[in-house]
């Protein structure tokens, strides 16, 4: 059997895609979070990044191929668990041996996907249609604009902030247990642990705080 | 104690099953969940109703051979206790238990709350042993030494009873705990260095095929395992599985 | 039929070496062409499974558990001898046999015995070479612990859990051969019966208890390794599915069964809580290490103890009684096991037992943990004065020595033993006695072998701590696999054996008919309630005190129970489906024949020894007292159509390089 085919190799797909994906959040973070300090920085990088060819066209593919192999192999594997337990207990108490995000993951996880539809609506689709399909011109200031103009309907940001939580429930369990999954668990996993929890706090809060921020200080 | 049980009654592999309520009355504290079921049975015997088949043996912990879901939980709600250790103290006066079967595909029943956990031993039979010769014409058994500490970890994943609560707990019915365990132990002695490749491939292989599902890293079979096994031991067997994987 | 027990010429400690390079063997070519059934897979069984198919023949093993990994051999807590001498303390293969027949009360066969402390060592090699995880010291090698009635440290251990993983590795070594296809392993069948084609044992009928379909399987040779007999006091700490059967049925097809009455009462059980009960747990000897045992002097404060208005921590020094510091000097709480049950039932017998059914005694660490405290604190240079961090300290001493078993006495007793004294009662733990075999390890029927505590020959009248595991796996791994070829090498032109033969009709349909009988027998009473009554009969009357008048009720109450037994049993459910009820009736059927055979065997060994403690035989100050003259003999019954027929041969024991003594404790 072939390392992807086998349990644990779909595990590390799992892992592996998971954690590349909490980097790629983390730099997304990171520039997002400059659109509350500064309109040009933030418009100086997201040209940058939007313009880019190597970003284009050797990232955002890895970065593509990353989101799918994620949730593919998610849903692969709850149709196999689901399968493993054909009768299903009468009664069953997940609460007294694991935390409901570690049992959840396919939930929060469904939520961050279909959070991940309507983003790539909002923003990706418009980036994708205004470059390459009508190839309109270049414009470095116009990202800021964009940004706080998708802020101002309560209903989008309430969505937004609601996604933030599920993404928070998903990084509180899955961080962590990626490095288990690629066979990291040591005397450093305690302090790994720690970290990830902060992470899945403070960067989905941070989020939100993006969010809320433009939409309260767009009038 | 008054107790109302809610039992699964399955009457072979084949048969649907169904929940069958049962009341009973003046239960000692002092008795073990296994001996209330005695007198369950002995009462249904002099009713003429068929007793409960359930798997036991030692009743002190270590063959692993019994295997009740209780109340939502393996082995019941005590902690590193296998059900036949399980006492009537737990309860309280009036509870309703309700008792089921291990649960997995690769755990069919055979009869109410008896499975079939033969998928464990094939898994063994993939890999888990050192090829060597029976014939006591090996070497010194102090020509090795082995730190005490790999000692100490081999020793308590080899702990492992082998009941399958890791199984039953699993949201996944992932039989991951239970492998590592077995992997890990050989994995720390310098004997089973030897085959490790092998080893970890083959009986990840047959677990896979035994129809178990995959671990999510909940962690549940870590809590609710009789004998504490820990999520080290996965960890562990993720990493020789890869490497082993890698090197072909 | 008279007994050859066949023990080679020639010096003692020669004997197995040139036995084994002159007995016949068989050659590779033909190993291929002869099957040998296994039943049982505890130590003895799983390591000759293995070996036998590491040899080359065609393995069948069967258990009744799930799998072979559940035989109760796995229960085993202390360790393994083994006359290695790595601490370097004067231990050699000699003084192994010696403390060996010793405390076996000199009722063991010396040749057996010999070559069981010879082999010893090759376990403890096979064992580490699989991978069994004993524990280490510091440098890397291998630990000792020292056991009751010895004087040297050779007891091999992992944790409290050595049979566990002696098992395991036996297991293991058999899953190997599984896995190459030189073992066909049969769980969850029990063998009903043996078939004997023209004298020599040729297969089994067995029952496979999911299907409930009986099946034939035919051998070249069949070894029984069923494990002992204790269940037939209904509690013990055997678990619930050993049985007699195996080793049973073979003794009724022409095996002698010897010394049936050599049972092991272990003094630290936790005591029955009440009629619910259904097993009973130990507690590890290796707690008389630190504990004291002792009841309150006064009979008054054992009824306030009962009565819950007293607590055993209140009660001073002087009005306690250390029975076995005051009437044993020199060995005190660590004198052997059958000396201190007895004593604990001495006292009990006189109402000083301390719980509610007046059968317990205290073990109590509060001394030790004490001592262990102030060494402690003087260690790390902390006040000795303080009594509450000398007894913080104390304890963290016995969690590491004994966590485990602190830990299981207060799931099942919910009281502290770290605070409170243990509440300990003697149980049935070991039978010595078992099925007759000669040197070869094979029982008056030609082809038929028994090993492990499943035969009788190695422990005599009271077997020594740590010392089951050696024999099991000495038997399995080291001597069965190479005496069976003596008697094979006559029958590698046989052929397989044809499971048309009307031998195996025969077997198949007694079986058929007693299954039958069972469920269609409709009665008043359930299979417990019957081995609950022989259970009591054999405790009270055959337990760790017996006489003639005892014994002879004993005869007669079984015979009749077993009367009652077969015309008001109530089996339900069919015999075509998993019906355990079922498998425990046909089990229990053979408890009440052994039974008697016990109680009569026990009659008839007008002597004390080791185990077996018969009141006309003792001293005036009431200890145990062997009569070597007129019983140093091997009982070994011959059937003769009922247990109260059978015909007694006697095996005449012969100490050719031990002198035999008197046993003191005082």
């Amino acid at each position: 059997m072939t390392l992807i085919a086998s349990s644990i190799g779909k595990k590390l797909i799992m892992a592996l895609s998971g954690l590349f994906l909490i980097i790629f959040l983390t730099q997304h973070f990171a520039i997002n979070i400059t659109s509350v300090f500064s309109e040009s920085i933030f418009n100086e990088i997201s040209h940058f990044m939007g313009n880019n060819p190597l970003v284009q066209f050797v990232f955002q593919p890895i970065l593509i191929l990353g989101v799918l192999l994620h949730f593919t192999m998610g849903f692969v594997l709850e149709l196999q668990n689901w399968k493993s337990r054909a009768v299903k207990y009468k009664s069953y108490k997940g609460v007294a041996n694991a935390p409901w995000v570690s049992r959840n993951m396919i939930l929060s996880g469904i939520v961050v996907l279909s959070f991940l539809g309507l983003h790539l609506y909002d923003f990706w689709i418009p980036e994708m249609d205004y470059k390459y399909l009508e190839v309109l011109p270049l414009n470095p200031d116009r990202y800021f604009e964009e940004l706080v103009h998708k802020f101002e309907s309560p209903i989008r940001v309430g969505i937004y902030v609601l996604s933030f939580i599920f993404l928070a429930l998903h990084l509180y369990h899955g961080f962590a247990s990626s490095f288990q999954s690629v066979g990291f668990n040591n005397k450093y996993s305690k302090a790994i642990k720690s970290f990830a929890v902060v992470f899945s706090v403070v960067v989905p809060i941070g989020f939100v705080f993006i969010a809320l921020f433009h939409h309260l200080t767009a009038f | 104690m008054d107790l109302t049980l809610k039992i699964w009654r399955q009457a072979n592999a084949d048969a649907k099953g169904k929940i069958e309520t049962y009341q009973m009355s003046e239960v000692s504290p002092d008795m073990s969940f296994l001996e209330m079921m005695d007198v369950l049975n002995e009462e249904l015997i002099e009713k003429g109703i068929d007793p409960v088949a359930f798997d036991h043996d030692c009743r002190e912990g270590i063959c692993g051979m019994c295997s009740m879901f209780i109340n939502g939980e393996a082995h019941g709600p005590d902690r590193l206790v296998t059900t036949c250790q399980l006492h009537m103290r737990k309860f309280a006066d009036g509870d309703t238990i309700t008792i089921e079967p291990f649960r997995a595909q690769a755990f069919p029943v055979i009869k109410d709350l008896t499975v079939d956990r033969s998928s464990f031993d094939r898994i063994q039979q993939a890999g888990g042993f050192v090829s060597v010769n029976t014939s006591g014409n090996t070497q010194d058994a102090n020509a090795i030494p082995i730190e005490k500490h790999d000692a100490d970890k081999a020793f308590d994943a080899a702990a492992c009873i082998g009941c399958g609560a890791c199984v039953a707990t699993c949201k996944n019915a992932s039989a991951m705990l239970f492998v590592s365990a077995k992997v890990s132990q050989y994995a720390l002695l310098p004997q089973g260095k030897v085959e490790a490749t092998d080893r970890v491939l083959n009986m990840v292989n047959q677990m896979d095929e035994e129809g178990f599902g995959n671990c999510t890293n909940t962690g549940a079979c870590e809590v609710e395992c009789p004998k504490g096994i820990s999520l080290e031991n996965i960890a562990r067997m993720n990493r020789e599985y890869l490497y082993a994987s890698l090197k072909g | 039929m008279s007994l050859d027990s066949k023990i080679p010429q020639g010096p003692l400690a020669d004997k197995w070496t040139k036995h084994k390079s002159s007995i016949n063997l068989v050659s590779p070519a033909n190993k291929r062409l002869i099957d040998v059934i296994v039943v049982g897979t505890g130590l003895a069984g799983a390591s000759a499974s293995a070996t036998l198919a590491e040899l080359g023949y065609n393995v069948k093993t069967f258990c009744f558990q799930d799998s072979p990994r559940r035989a109760h051999s796995i229960a085993a807590q202390g360790g393994i001898n083994a006359a290695k001498n790595y601490q370097g303390d004067g231990d050699s293969t000699y003084r192994l046999f010696y403390d060996t027949i010793k405390g076996g009360d000199y009722r063991s066969r010396e040749a057996n015995v010999h070559r069981l402390a010879e082999v010893s060592t090759n376990i403890i090699d096979q064992c580490v070479a699989q991978g069994v995880p004993f524990a280490r010291d510091y440098g890397g090698l291998l630990d000792n612990r020292s056991f009751g009635g010895v004087l040297v440290s050779r007891t091999f251990y992992a944790k409290g859990q050595t049979g566990q993983q002696l098992l395991l590795g036996a297991y293991s070594a058999m899953n190997r051969q599984i896995g190459r296809g030189k073992i066909k392993m049969y769980n969850r069948h029990e063998m009903m019966e043996l078939v004997v084609v023209d004298g020599k044992a040729r297969g089994i009928i067995a029952r496979n208890l999911v299907s409930g379909k009986l099946e034939r399987h035919s051998a070249h040779a069949v070894v029984i390794a069923s494990g002992g007999y204790g269940n037939v006091f209904f509690l013990s700490t055997n678990a619930m599915g050993s049985n007699v059967s195996a080793a049973w049925k073979i003794h009724k097809k022409g095996a002698h069964f010897a010394n049936p009455c050599f049972t092991q009462i272990h003094p630290t059980c936790i005591p029955v809580s009440g009629d619910h009960q259904s097993k009973l747990t130990l507690m590890s000897e290796s707690l008389r290490n630190d504990g004291r045992i002792w009841v309150p002097k006064k009979i008054e404060d054992v009824k306030a103890i009962r009565e819950g208005k007293l607590k055993p921590t209140d009660l001073s020094e002087e009005d306690r009684d250390y029975y076995l510091e005051r009437r044993y000097p020199a060995f005190g709480n660590l004198v052997p096991r059958d000396v201190a049950s007895r004593a604990a039932k001495e006292r009990c017998d006189e109402g000083f037992g301390v719980n509610k059914t007046g059968e317990a005694v205290y073990l109590d660490f509060a001394a030790a943990i004490e001592r262990y405290g102030k060494e402690q604190a003087h260690v790390k240079g902390l006040d000795e004065g303080n009594a509450a961090l000398v007894k913080k300290l104390g304890q963290e001493v016995i969690r590491a020595k004994y966590g485990n078993l602190f830990q299981m006495y207060e799931k099942i007793v919910d009281q502290n033993p770290y605070e409170t004294p243990m509440m300990i009662y003697p149980a049935v733990h070991y039978t010595m006695g078992g099925v007759w075999v000669d040197y070869n390890l094979m029982t008056s029927i030609p082809g038929c072998y028994a090993i492990g505590e499943a035969n009788f020959s190695d422990h005599g009248a009271n077997r020594l701590g740590a010392s089951a595991l050696m024999q099991g796996l000495a038997d399995g791994y080291f001597v069965l696999p190479y005496t069976v070829g003596d008697y094979l090498a006559n029958d590698i032109r046989t052929g397989t054996i044809d499971t048309d033969l009307p031998e195996f009709e025969k077997a198949e349909a007694s079986v058929k008919a007693q299954m039958e009988a069972f469920v269609s027998n409709n009665g008043t009473h359930t299979v417990d309630y019957y081995h609950r009554k022989l259970g009591k009969i054999m405790w009270d009357k055959c337990g760790m005190s017996r006489n003639s008048k005892g014994l002879k009720q004993a005869i007669s109450e079984i015979k009749t129970l077993r009367e009652d037994f077969y015309e008001n049993v109530k089996v339900p459910g069919t015999t075509s489906e998993f019906n355990p009820e079922l498998a425990k009736a046909a089990r229990v059927a053979d408890f009440l024949e052994l039974g008697e055979l016990f109680a009569k065997d026990a009659l008839e060994r007008n002597e004390s020894c080791g185990g077996h403690f018969r009141e006309e035989s003792q001293t005036p100050e009431g200890e145990a007292m062997r009569d070597d003259k007129n019983f140093t003999f091997v009982s070994a019954w011959e059937y003769q159509g009922e247990p109260s027929k059978a015909k007694l041969h006697k095996e005449q024991l012969d100490y050719e390089e031990i002198e035999v003594k008197t046993r003191s404790y005082k």
